[in-house]
């Protein structure tokens, strides 16, 4: 098995109104990561103290084999880093931007960089100031795959793109892993991107890691449970329940974070009749944990 | 690189996509265009066509090769399984997921078997004669 391409241990940051708490998960090389969770959970702060940009107050990170932030000069020359905040010199070209970093970079494929233009649907000549915010994301995307870096860390790579550009860039990102020696971490609010193109899935909500775990195993674990119940059965108390919502009628929706086939036969022996056994949508899945978790607070 | 397997997923299909997957790859052995002991992309290769993430194609092969539909070899790849007939076996075991459901909706009404066997005969025979016509 390869070193992971990048390894959180107990990594913790406390600000005056905000606290990243004991954050652990790791990427294993050659696999996609989505990050995910609500606004102000601590994604950029996370993303921001692996790329060596703040300092932890405890906690240890190794991003390709490099310890950060000590070695974080060398670990750049292998990492891409995208975020939706940056900007390209407005008075400069496209052309200007990829010489300047073909110039820095020795891993710049050119070759590769005329492709990603076609794709892209870019001008080298064009000035980035008469670029459409998409077709600015686009470029600095292409100036960050053209290095083809081992890795690849993209803060909200898609925010703000059109269906026809996202589709563009998520079929680029898929490409840069059929190399099984790339890895990728990408936070986005775009469920339904991190749910396709995503091997794990690192959830944070209020500074703590939820849940970091295989995508697969992960969907695999939420369902809902579409429940009939005779007039005047209680519904039963049982573990992994996270939402049940009814209506005091006959009908009830339950949802879990923890399915097994066994739970709906309880449900069934304590007198309860299963409609239906429902798969749940990322999407789905991210409201209702987070929603969750805040009920806990308020009780 | 694009292998261009022409497999889709679909996001308004309520279905995980690793069962989308399975379904289309099953359909496509029923339907003969791909014969026993064609070989399938490469999990890499598919995740980049169809634009799903590695974990979900390995999911769907391994799936598949539980089903006896598909069969891989270490290091050389996964290849449609030389079984006898599979488009017709593949298409019976549709047929038995349809039944079942219909079943479990007749209990849920309190049907009894005559009455579902007798439904099952008119449908056939609208069917028939909507042929005919």
């Amino acid at each position: 098995m390869n070193a992971p391409a990048l390894q959180f241990d107990g990594v913790e940051k406390s600000y005056p109104y905000f606290k990243l708490a004991n954050v652990s998960f790791e990427l294993a090389t050659g696999q996609i990561m989505g990050f995910i969770g609500p606004n102000g959970a601590g994604k950029s702060t996370t993303i921001r103290i692996l790329m060596g940009m703040v300092l932890p107050d405890r906690g240890a990170v190794r991003v390709l084999g490099h310890s950060m932030p000590q070695e974080q000069a060398l670990a750049k020359w292998d990492i891409g880093f995208m975020s939706e905040e940056m900007r390209l010199y407005g008075y400069a070209t496209l052309g200007w931007h990829m010489d300047f970093v073909a110039a820095i970079y020795p891993t710049w494929d050119a070759r590769y960089a005329a492709t990603l233009l076609k794709r892209f649907d870019l001008r080298r000549e064009q000035k980035m100031k008469s670029m459409s915010h998409g077709q600015h994301m686009k470029s600095i995307l292409l100036l960050v795959l053209a290095r083809r870096p081992r890795l690849l860390v993209l803060d909200e790579p898609m925010t703000g793109l059109d269906p026809v550009a996202r589709h563009e860039v998520l079929s680029e990102l898929m490409s840069a892993v059929t190399d099984e020696t790339r890895s990728i971490l990408f936070s986005s609010h775009h469920t339904q991107d991190v749910e396709q193109i995503s091997d794990q899935i690192t959830f944070i909500d209020r500074g703590r890691i939820i849940e970091s775990s295989d995508k697969e195993s992960f969907l695999d674990r939420w369902r809902r449970l579409q429940l009939e119940l005779p007039t005047g059965l209680q519904l039963p108390v049982l573990p992994g329940i996270v939402d049940v919502k009814s209506a005091g009628g006959r009908l009830a929706a339950v949802t879990t974070n923890a399915f097994t086939p066994a739970l709906a036969s309880a449900y069934q022996e304590a007198g309860a009749c299963v409609r239906e056994i429902q798969h749940m949508s990322l999407e789905e899945i991210f409201v209702a944990e987070v929603m969750g978790s805040r009920k806990e607070i308020v009780a | 690189m694009h292998s261009s397997s022409e497999l889709l997923i679909s996001q308004a299909d309520g279905r995980p996509m690793y069962l989308q997957l399975m379904d289309q790859i099953r359909r496509r052995i029923a339907a003969g265009d791909w014969p026993p002991g064609h070989e399938l992309p490469s999990i890499r290769a598919l995740a980049a066509d169809v634009e799903v993430s590695v974990i979900t194609v390995k999911r769907a092969y391994l799936e598949l090769e539980r089903e006896g539909v598909i069969v891989t070899r270490q290091g050389k790849g996964s290849f449609v399984a030389s079984g006898v007939d599979l488009g017709t076996e593949l298409r019976r075991r549709e047929l038995d997921e349809h039944l079942t459901a219909a079943a479990q909706l007749a209990l849920a009404l309190g049907l009894s078997s005559e009455e579902l066997e007798a439904r099952l005969r008119e449908i056939r025979d609208e069917l028939a004669a909507k042929e005919r016509s």
